[in-house]
């Protein structure tokens, strides 16, 4: 995404103009929110959600054990651990909320950044790390979880994933898809594309928008002059916009997504309003082209600081519980560093390894000749 | 079975892949109710149904990132793009996801996706619709690339192309079309075979799709003059069959490389520098090259000044065997 800004929309994004504005987005009262920024529950009556105090401490504890990874993981790319890492930090709740509307036979399809839907769907997060170590391009097995591998071309993935949601049908079956992309991939040609097969064919594929308002340097006003999930109306199905830092409402519009696509109902498009508190990747600095000021406001709009004001408020989780919590975190980081720090680099052959299903000669001949080179040094100088 | 024309056989072909693996499916614009543009899927639907061979929204992109999607679902695609000028839209599938799948995935996934794309010029089309962009694909590693020179071999390899577990791209020369010939009763080659298909002793053709025909008809010239050519058919382009290839040539001593793609960074410098590396010396001349121009494909009025015909290939035989 390095397309420059048009002088048009530069001016529409000055700085100090509230998001609102900015975006060219309409009131918040069309975010569909349950949980409040202060950790009071609200009700909508189009989104029904009961929801345990059991579940809500498992919710709870995604959200800290995933943010506890992700910040592992920008901590090893400082170190040298890893070459890049593109945090989710301030998208758990959009992601954790999403991942567990999931049930075991649906199959989510991943942009680069979804950490925490891949920790849902139980994937090791030592596997995600593998590519931003540079060992592998993702390498598990996409059909162990039914988790696609990290797709890093803007948008592709909604694609397959409306293939793989045509191909359900055509099963009988009675699974769903969700395809997860950003802000920046609703202006890609195959993502719309995907709603048009998506649409023509009734998919069983739910679109997931992460509106994190940037896409690197570009914030939403270069994307789109609707609010996106209106993009849908124009395709032929509906298009919500949930509040996508509280994990109830992404829980709760996801699971409805879910239901009517496995019941026939075709696709929905998700926007989760949300914020990359981060950088787009380790190597982006953001101080660049967004204000502190913009950063600071949505941290009041925590996801994990406010189911936890809930929990606390309501009493339905105590010390020993977030203690607990913490404690697992802990022992998740140190996990992972140690995991990390011990994952082998591939033996060079791995080049040449799975290029082709079936033998290609060019390939077998090349390998031949790099063993062949690589052994004449052995025991030389 | 019985003499058919290429498009006939490619449409018997697909016939006995929906036939015989309730997996395929043939994805396109036009493919089912039209049959097709060039008719090649002719009546399939009728008889298949709108589930297997699908008219899908005019989007190559979307054609190919769907068909992905199938294929990791289990499905075999057979997707057919309208004319070779329309597959650039779905080029950043092909190569950025298509290709490199298997890899990237260790091996835990597959792409059993076949892309038939009628390909090459010579029918007096309008411009995007007689492009020759085979070393597009065959830079790309994780493809394979093939085109049959023959109805025998269209349907034959378009079998074969289906039945394998890797993506292969499926080039019909649409000039041939309309050749008729006797199908086998069961496939004589591998899919990545070379053939030789007319003896000689003094240089060798390399051709493949469309110009197998021109250079048998230029041997057949040559054989006038004295000349015993030897034409080898490639029909496949990833991977190359090179120990065929460079036996012709060890055994000639000399070779002209012929495609219409145009000359400049084509098939041709490949096999060029491949054959001088395994043929040194056993080369009588330097391994010569007739080809499309490096511009545009023209309009149809002066494609036959384009393309290779009888007596350019003709002439670079002539210039081969003077050195």
């Amino acid at each position: 995404m390095t397309v420059k800004s048009t002088s048009r929309a530069r001016k529409k994004a000055a700085p100090g103009v509230p998001d609102s504005a900015r975006t060219g987005q309409d009131a918040p009262a069309e975010l569909v929110q349950l949980l409040t920024p202060e950790g009071d529950r609200v009700e909508n009556p189009e989104f029904p959600l009961t929801v345990s105090p059991e579940e809500l401490r498992a919710l709870y504890r995604d959200l800290v054990l995933v943010r506890r990874f992700d910040g592992e993981a920008t901590a090893l790319q400082r170190q040298g651990e890893l070459g890049l890492w593109a945090s989710l930090l301030g998208q758990e709740a959009a992601q954790v909320g999403s991942g567990r509307a999931m049930r075991e036979g649906d199959y989510a399809f991943p942009t680069y950044r979804e950490h925490g839907v891949a920790w849902c769907r139980g994937v090791d997060p030592l596997n995600l790390l593998g590519m931003f170590r540079g060992v592998n391009h993702g390498g598990w097995d996409p059909n162990e979880k039914n988790f696609h591998l990290y797709t890093i071309v803007i948008g592709s993935q909604t694609l397959h994933a409306t293939g793989y949601a045509m191909g359900i049908t055509k099963d009988g079956a009675e699974d769903a898809v969700i395809a997860y992309f950003g802000d920046g991939a609703s202006s890609q040609g195959d993502v719309n594309e995907a709603f048009t097969f998506a649409s023509v064919y009734n998919a069983p594929v739910v679109f997931f928008c992460q509106n994190n308002q940037w896409a690197i340097s570009e914030p939403t006003v270069n994307q789109t002059k609707i609010p996106l999930y209106r993009r849908a109306s124009g395709f032929g199905f509906p298009g919500v916009r949930v509040d996508g830092n509280d994990v109830l409402a992404c829980l709760a519009v996801t699971r409805w997504a879910l239901d009517r696509a496995r019941n026939g109902g075709g696709p929905v498009l998700i926007e989760a309003f949300t914020y990359r508190m981060g950088a787009h990747t380790t190597s982006d600095d953001p101080t660049r082209y967004r204000s502190a000021e913009e950063t600071e406001a949505w941290k009041a709009k925590d996801p994990i600081a406010r189911l936890r004001a809930h929990l606390e408020k309501e009493g339905l989780a105590d010390e020993e519980f977030f203690a607990a919590v913490d404690t697992e975190s802990e022992a998740l980081g140190l996990r992972v560093r140690e995991g990390v720090r011990s994952m082998p680099d591939p033996d060079p052959t791995l080049i040449f390894d799975h290029v082709y299903a079936e033998p290609h000669a060019l390939v077998e001949e090349e390998r031949a000749e790099y063993v062949a080179y690589a052994q004449s040094f052995e025991g030389g100088e | 079975m019985s003499k058919l024309t290429m498009s006939k056989a490619i449409n018997e072909g697909l016939r006995k892949c929906l036939e015989t693996d309730p997996k395929t499916v043939i994805m396109g614009e036009d493919v089912g109710k039209l049959g097709g543009v060039f008719r090649v899927t002719d009546g399939l639907q009728k008889d298949f149904g709108e589930d297997r061979v699908i008219d899908t929204p005019l989007a190559e992109s979307g054609i190919m990132g769907t068909a992905i999607g199938l294929a990791l679902r289990g499905y075999r695609p057979i997707v057919e793009i309208q004319f070779d000028g329309f597959v650039y839209p779905a080029f950043d599938q092909i190569v950025t996801q298509l290709a490199k799948m298997h890899a990237r995935a260790l091996g835990h996934v597959k792409m059993p996706v076949t892309v038939r794309i009628p390909y090459a010029g010579g029918i007096g089309a309008v411009e995007h619709h007689s492009e020759s962009h085979e070393a597009y694909f065959a830079h790309t590693a994780g493809l394979r690339v093939v085109t049959p020179s023959n109805p025998d071999d269209a349907y034959w390899m378009l079998r074969q192309s289906v039945e394998s577990d890797d993506p292969v791209i499926f080039l019909e020369p649409k000039a041939r079309y309309w050749d008729k010939a006797e199908i086998s009763a069961a496939p004589v080659l591998d899919l990545h075979a070379a053939k030789v298909v007319r003896p000689g002793t003094d240089l060798t053709l390399l051709a493949y799709g469309p110009m197998v025909k021109t250079c048998l008809e230029a041997a057949a010239v040559a054989e006038q003059d004295g000349h015993r050519i030897e034409v080898v058919d490639l029909r496949s382009l990833s991977p190359v069959d090179f120990a065929t290839l460079a036996e012709s040539v060890k055994r000639t001593g000399r070779a002209v490389v012929v495609h219409e793609a145009p000359v400049f960074m084509g098939m041709g410098a490949e096999l060029a520098a491949r054959l001088t590396e395994q043929c040194f010396y056993h080369l009588e001349a330097p391994i010569l090259r007739v080809g499309g121009y490096f511009a545009p494909y023209p309009p149809s009025r002066v494609e036959e000044q384009f393309l290779p015909d009888l007596d350019r290939v003709l002439d670079a035989v002539d210039r081969a065997l003077a050195f």
